[in-house]
């Protein structure tokens, strides 16, 4: 034998997958949805994207050879998914420096503040969305109406979102079915014809890619059922109790950020809790809160608030909340 | 305008002086009598919370310190014989004099003197592969080389020796604190005497083996050949194991058991090159 | 459906490369090299000295106190030397090394080919024999098999579960003994049985081996006091709690053991141990070891004796490989990696596994992500990234509030983290550390 015997303990053998693979198979599962976002929002979808995704490896790669003086690890993907994620909840047409600054913001104070991967406790690209939203509310809250490449990245027509549309009218005393007159019809927003984020718009896409997730076994069905469940089943009850002021569930489920923030802003592995029950209790609270903004807060939207005041208690529920230990209770036959 | 910021001088003036006496009250009413002497012993001791004592950190050593009723046994390492001097006299005792200690690496399996026979792969640190099996050399007692002791110093007195693959403990630096002891899984570092000039002689070597397999993984092992237990006139050598070992405080250095050593496993360090027999013999005397 | 466990669990590609290979009787070596420790427990003594004449089967270190097991020599020769040598362990223990002359057996072990299934003893008796023959769990844990059959008092048993699930990668030793050996095996569960005092036996199989539970259905024709259950594949089903959970639903308690709720668990390879000293009056100084890896180019199942090297049996399978990396005692999950071939094959050896250099080292480790596969992965419900990080930091009163020691060291964690993090490296180091204050404590 020319070389010597590695000898190292048990387990000799694992599954290949590694954090690579998985950061690329979120990325494959955020495709469908992109797609979308270009055929709806044309060119507005590729720039946001491009910068997006460039500036947040820019400033990890940046960040980690400069700053931290350490290994530089931009290609586990997951600056990339950090990258894109933060574009689809971006308007389409953000100009660009203000995309760099949420880059900036979602890598450099969302990430690497913290440790970088692993180590963060709020989801990076929520950071540096809400930063911008707080920063930058009028380029934030301008969203353009969806017309492919027939408008420019500059000068796309804008519009107010299905959400927006309700939360004024509410406020101006009309009526649910009134307003309901003003915008595009269920079918038509679960294709993802209507104004918003770039990537949050097409529901039925964002299924696709969790569905992918689910067969790769990349997330589990906890926190996306029980964040779609939760809002369904509270903005049920509202609807019952007063439908001429409440807008319907399966309306609350298709608009805003809810599937792109059930499937995959609040499945973030990092900052997502660890045992199934607690994923439950973290999703039900990000449904809630959701509604809370939406139905009675000053803001139309609240899926990011709702995410981040979440991701606040998930060391709290890592701690508390175990999982069931085998043979903790004895039920014997 | 200034209205405003008068009434809010107010509000919060008054928020903090409302604030401040319920602390005061609260502080007064909850108030523990602690000995003051405590405080001013933990401000003599080095404050390094190193453990050497025994004690959780410096507090907790002069808490016991108070409370003992002789200060036998307790011994700051780091400060030494001056600060247990200082601590007597606050305390109204009498000081205990205890001999200074030094941490020696027992083992010289350099990559030069051990082959390795196996390669370990996996988390480097020696109490993981402690647990695995005997290491990447058919020595089985020897260091292990991915320095837990080192990482445990708290004072940077350790380094790993990237030519040997073992530690050093650089002696000026070392307190006895014996934390390096405590991190080492296979007892290869121990405290000995603190000789003058940082002299010292030991064995280096822990290696239980008989004397063949001992020698076959290691050059330099100690191969329990009796010649220098038979050599000390002092009874500072015993040989148990297949092992030597000198006792620090009973060896007189008189380093005639490191030229009996057939394997060079007796280390002396920091003696002047060597002169003739008779004057050595003479040099220890005179220490004495 | 098919039965399985609920929480947990991995599923390992099979690599069961030998299940087709028919048992191969290894002649005995030169030398053999005898551990006196194969066992869970006190280490036994020496009973012969050196230039001592042995036959096979004689006793050569006596079982020390109540839970330790006999040492029988097995090959006939001259006990050459009783040194250390390096074992499975990794460490240095006293062995027995015996040069062979010839293959002379003990006389009153039964070598013809007939099978007694008429069991005349009784449960005293069977104990004692398992005893006498130095019996040990043929699993892995080698734990000394009379003392599993002596129910404590206290405690009532009322079933016996011959574990056929034989769950890790590559190995197929238990599966072609329940092919060839089912009578014989089928005999020593029912040899349990009465030693127990129960009248209920289930072997569980996984449903890989869709051969050994026909003939063992067939052999048994409908009995009514054994039965085979068929298992759905899922790594760790062969740990001990696992099974019992599957087959029957019942959970031992944290820290406590499978008679707890009235069950006791035997190997497969046990049982056919178990018919052999009982009826044959054969100790236990050989058994089967699968030799497998995709790099050996005649991989098979060979029925080794106790003591041979490693070495023989690879030369068996076709010689060492010329890019070998790493050389496993055991099954892949849990198996120790070899520093040496001369190891010698002991009475819990049930496979040795070969690794190509590019299987054999681990990739490296990366910042924990969280994803949580390890914690839906751990089959006893524990958090093995929280448990490192504790380990990490010294913590290991908190890790034994988090019930590090229930853990089975499975090696799931470990084989699904995408970080590829040492989950069980350190979760060893804490359990190790606990049992060593523990113990410390219990001295004082």
């Amino acid at each position: 034998m020319s070389s010597l015997l590695t000898v190292s303990q048990s387990p000799h053998i694992h599954t290949g997958d590694d954090t690579k693979k998985l950061m690329r198979g979120v990325i494959i599962a955020l495709i469908p949805a992109f797609i979308a976002s270009v055929y709806y929002f044309g060119w507005g979808a590729l720039i946001v994207t491009a910068t997006s995704v460039l500036s947040c490896i820019f400033f990890e790669y940046v960040i980690q050879k400069y700053l931290i003086r350490g290994p530089v690890t931009i290609t586990d993907g997951s600056a990339i998914v950090t990258g894109l994620l933060l574009a689809f909840n971006l308007p389409s047409n953000l100009p660009v420096h203000i995309i760099i600054i949420g880059a900036l913001v979602a890598i450099g104070i969302g990430k690497m503040s913290f440790g970088g991967l692993g180590n963060n406790p709020f989801n990076p690209a929520l950071v540096g969305r809400v930063f911008l939203l707080i920063s930058f509310p009028v380029q934030m809250t301008t969203w353009p109406v969806p017309s492919g490449f027939k408008t420019g990245y500059a000068d796309a027509v804008t519009g107010a979102t299905p959400l927006g549309v309700l939360k004024e009218g509410i406020r101006n005393g009309e009526q649910v079915s009134q307003l309901m007159n003003q915008i595009p019809d269920h079918m038509q927003m679960f294709y993802g014809h209507m104004g918003g984020s770039m990537g949050e718009v097409a529901a039925l896409a964002l299924l696709i890619g969790f569905v992918y997730m689910l067969v790769k076994k990349i997330i589990t069905w906890h926190i996306p059922v029980a964040v779609t469940g939760s809002i369904a089943l509270f903005t049920g009850i509202l609807w019952l109790i007063n439908p001429e002021k409440n807008a319907d569930p399966l309306f609350h489920l298709l608009t805003g950020g809810v599937m792109l923030g059930a499937i995959f802003m609040a499945t973030d592995y990092v900052t997502s809790p660890m045992v199934p029950k607690a994923m439950i209790i973290y999703g039900i609270g990000i449904g809630v809160i959701t509604v809370i903004i939406r139905v009675y807060g000053a803001y139309p939207e609240g899926v990011s608030f709702a995410i981040l005041i979440m991701n606040a208690f998930v060391p709290l529920m890592n701690a508390w909340i175990k999982p069931k230990r085998f043979g903790e209770e004895v039920k014997n036959g | 305008m200034s209205h405003t910021i008068l009434l809010t001088v107010i509000v919060l003036g008054s928020v903090g002086l409302a604030a401040a006496v319920i602390l005061y009250f609260v502080s007064q009413k909850f108030k523990v009598y602690e000995d003051p002497r405590i405080d001013i012993i933990q401000e003599a001791l080095p404050g390094a919370n190193c453990g050497g004592c025994g004690f959780t950190g410096c507090r907790n050593f002069a808490e016991a310190l108070v409370k003992a009723d002789t200060l036998d046994g307790l011994n700051c390492p780091v400060g030494g014989a001056t600060v247990m001097a200082d601590v007597a006299k606050i305390l109204g005792k009498e000081a205990v004099v205890s001999e200074p200690l030094v941490a020696v690496v027992r083992c010289q399996g350099s990559y030069e003197h051990r082959p390795r026979t196996s390669a370990y792969d996996g988390v480097k640190e020696c109490r993981i592969a402690h647990l695995l099996y005997g290491g990447e050399t058919d020595c089985h007692y020897g260091c292990l080389g991915y320095g837990d002791c080192v990482e445990a110093c708290q004072f940077g007195a350790m380094y790993m020796d990237e030519k040997t693959g073992l530690p050093v403990v650089i002696d000026e630096k070392c307190v006895a604190c014996g934390a390096c002891v405590k991190a080492c899984p296979r007892n290869i570092i121990e405290l000995r005497k603190k000789f003058k000039k940082d002299r010292k002689i030991y064995v280096s070597c822990v290696n239980c083996d008989r004397g063949g397999p001992a020698r076959k993984a290691c050059k330099v092992a100690c191969i329990a050949c009796n010649k220098c237990f038979n050599v000390c006139k002092f009874g500072a050598i015993t040989i148990q194991n297949n092992l030597a070992y000198i006792d620090s405080f009973k060896c007189t250095l008189c380093r005639k058991c490191v030229t009996e050593c057939p394997t060079s496993a007796i280390v002396e360090l920091n003696f002047p090159p060597r002169k003739a027999e008779e004057e050595a013999v003479k040099e220890t005397l005179t220490q004495k | 459906m098919l039965k399985t466990f609920p929480r947990g669990g991995v599923h390992p590609p099979e690599n069961k490369l030998t299940a087709g290979n028919p048992i191969e009787i290894l002649p005995p070596p030169e030398t053999v090299v005898i551990p006196v420790t194969q066992h869970l427990g006190k280490p036994a003594v020496a009973t012969v000295n050196k230039g001592d004449k042995v036959l096979v089967g004689q006793l050569i270190a006596r079982a020390e106190g109540f839970v330790s097991a006999n040492i029988h020599s097995s090959v006939s020769g001259t006990v050459s030397r009783i040194d250390t040598v390096t074992d499975i362990s990794g460490y240095k223990q006293t062995c027995i090394i015996i040069d062979v002359s010839g293959d002379e057996w003990l006389s009153d072990i039964d070598r013809s080919p007939d099978i007694i299934t008429e069991i005349k003893h009784s449960p005293e008796e069977i104990i004692q024999k398992c005893l006498d023959c130095g019996i040990v769990g043929l699993g892995g844990a080698t734990f000394p098999t009379h003392v599993k059959l002596k129910v404590p008092a206290g405690k009532k048993c009322n079933l016996l579960i011959i574990n056929g699930v034989e769950c890790e990668p590559w190995l197929t030793s238990d599966h072609r003994l329940m092919l060839e050996k089912g009578e014989e095996i089928i005999t020593g569960a029912r040899i349990m049985m009465r030693a127990l005092g129960v009248t209920k036996a289930i072997i569980g199989i996984e449903n890989n081996k869709p051969d050994a539970i026909a003939h063992l259905s067939r052999l048994l024709n409908g009995a009514n006091d054994i039965s085979v259950q068929g298992l759905k594949v899922k790594y760790p089903q062969g740990g001990e709690k696992q099974l019992i959970k599957a087959l029957t639903g019942r959970e031992v308690p944290s820290g406590g053991l499978p008679i707890d709720v009235g069950v006791v668990v035997q190997n497969a390879g046990t049982a056919y141990a178990v018919y052999e000293a009982v009826q044959k009056n054969k100790p236990l100084f050989e058994r089967v070891v699968t030799v497998t890896g995709k790099s050996l180019s005649k991989p098979g199942n060979f029925l080794v004796r106790v003591g041979t090297p490693v070495a023989k049996l690879i030369e068996a399978a076709g010689g060492l490989p010329e890019n070998t990396g790493k050389i496993i005692s055991g099954g892949p999950m849990m198996g120790k990696a070899l520093a040496n071939l001369q190891t010698p094959v002991v009475k819990g050896t049930s496979g040795i596994v070969v690794f190509p250099a590019e299987e054999s080292q681990r990739p490296q480790v990366g910042p924990c992500i969280r994803c949580s596969k390890c914690v839906s992965a751990c089959p006893m419900g524990l958090e093995p990234y929280l448990l490192m990080s504790l380990a990490e930091k010294g913590l290991f009163e908190r890790m034994k509030a988090e019930k590090v020691t229930d853990c089975i060291e499975c090696g799931s964690c470990s084989y699904i983290c995408p970080a590829h993090r040492p989950l069980l490296d350190y979760i060893r180091l804490g359990k190790t550390t606990l049992f060593k204050m523990m113990r410390e404590k219990s001295v004082k």
